[in-house]
């Protein structure tokens, strides 16, 4: 079995357009990564010299994250994806309130993440869970609660791009515990002030894969969901990545200084796709038109397999993620898309990376007219 | 219980085939009159409401064939 990686990775001008699913590597990343995998080999937890560059390097990422974020060193833990971010996010809020209430409330368009931390707190937490309506452009149904031990509402929308009204979700929570699940949002939008914790993913930002930030606000009632250790965090267990968080955090910074210019850029891309799409028959643009992430345009358009779609498209040089049941990844439609009451076959979700040239936006348009009308005759539409 | 004009048996079909048969049977029928159709695929349960949505046309609710397999009805209104 070969270990080698046979092609170069994907330059600027690939035609990927799945950003949201993850993005490439920060140049940035990318030169901190490789001297980090050299020198913070060791045991951060040792006393030789090699274990105190590891722990130098560890803790700079640390401090760097936690600037980037507006946040408290001590408030961020470094986990082994978003996922486990989220896991432990809102599991462990959920403990630490468990004497008020072991009730857990969800908007309906979370990540699958928090849909499998729910399941696992009623299955083996003997816990309670309330799902939270949206309206048609995703955004959560701020009927007040009734009251919960904990409530989790995502910062943005991953599969339709919609921002919720945080600032108003932590109004009405009052004394009840927010869990914001940023991962979609990558570095592209500030974190507003009013979580106890919040979930993070690098690689959506550039960053390497397998490294999520935890953040847990200081004074927040979290207790740890899940075994710890005595290591460097107690709110994590194991031993710790220190190239990769060391990566994921000069990634961070990089897109932090860029943010305002990338999107500025993709908000002109997104014009620039939905323009293309207003010109095609019997397609549905999905999410909020004004509080919407700046990188992603999510459509579905009828009578189009989107499994079809999104291999048609491939072999005209965009890479698209789709949310369509019936498609290689899923045999049931997005719950996002139906909590929306939306369109859900033919859907396709475009999302711009840092990486993302004029070139791939034209192309994509170009391809799609076409694209959908060639599936529409073929399927005897 | 609604009376259904026509019954289509879309039992089998993927996603969008459904909605597609629905769209190209539903012009045959009078306006006023209600079609069903008959369909595992799991997208049909939102789409076919969504597509009633984008057509001006009225979903009419849902309920079960013999066999058990769920039976969408729409109501022609143009």
């Amino acid at each position: 079995v070969a270990t080698t990686v046979p092609e170069p990775p994907p330059r600027a001008g690939s035609g990927y357009l799945d950003g949201g699913s993850s993005e490439p590597l920060h140049p940035a990343a990318r030169e901190v990564l490789l001297d980090a995998l050299e020198l913070g080999y060791a045991d951060p937890l040792r006393l030789h010299s090699s274990a105190r560059r590891a722990r130098l390097l560890l803790d700079n990422a640390r401090a760097a994250t936690a600037e980037c974020l507006g946040v408290r060193e001590d408030e961020v833990s470094f986990t082994s994806s978003g996922t486990e971010a989220v896991h432990r996010g809102l599991l462990g809020l959920a403990r630490g309130r468990e004497r008020v209430s072991r009730r857990l409330v969800h908007s309906a368009v979370e990540h699958s993440a928090v849909f499998s931390a729910a399941r696992w707190w009623r299955q083996y937490a003997d816990g309670a869970v309330d799902v939270l309506p949206v309206d048609h452009r995703g955004r959560v149904d701020l009927t007040p609660p009734e009251p919960a031990g904990v409530l989790a509402v995502q910062l943005a929308n991953p599969e339709v791009g919609t921002v919720q009204p945080l600032a108003e979700v932590f109004t009405r929570a009052g004394e009840t515990p927010v869990f914001v699940d940023a991962c979609a949002a990558g570095a592209r939008l500030p974190l507003p002030d009013g979580w106890s914790a919040a979930a993070l993913s690098a690689h959506k930002w550039g960053g390497p894969s397998g490294v999520g930030v935890l953040l847990v606000r200081k004074g927040a009632r979290w207790r740890p969901p899940f075994p710890t250790d005595d290591r460097v965090d107690p709110r994590v267990a194991g031993f710790e990545n220190v190239p990769a968080v060391l990566a994921a955090a000069a990634a961070l910074q990089a897109r932090v200084a860029e943010r305002d210019e990338l999107n500025r850029r993709d908000a002109g891309f997104a014009a620039q796709v939905r323009a293309c799409l207003s010109g095609v028959p019997d397609v549905e643009v999905h999410g909020d038109p004004e509080a919407r992430l700046p990188h992603l345009v999510s459509f579905s358009s009828l009578y189009v397999d989107g499994e079809a779609l999104v291999g048609e498209l491939d072999r005209r040089g965009s890479a698209v993620a789709s949310g369509s049941a019936c498609t290689a990844s899923a045999l049931e439609p997005s719950h996002v898309l139906v909590a929306m009451g939306a369109l859900t076959h033919g859907n396709v979700r475009v999302t711009f990376s840092r990486s993302t040239t004029a070139d791939d936006v034209e192309a994509l348009c170009a391809a799609l007219p076409q694209v959908v009308a060639g599936l529409r005759t073929r399927s005897g539409a | 219980m609604t009376d259904v004009a026509e019954e289509l048996d879309c039992r089998g079909l993927r996603c969008p085939l459904p909605v597609i048969r629905l769209a190209n049977h539903l012009p045959n029928l009078p306006v006023g009159a209600t079609i069903a159709v008959v369909t595992d695929d799991p997208a049909a349960r939102p789409d076919i409401p969504a597509w009633c949505r984008m057509r001006g046309q009225e979903y009419a609710g849902e309920d079960r064939a013999n066999d058990g397999v769920p039976r969408f009805l729409v109501r022609r209104l143009h």
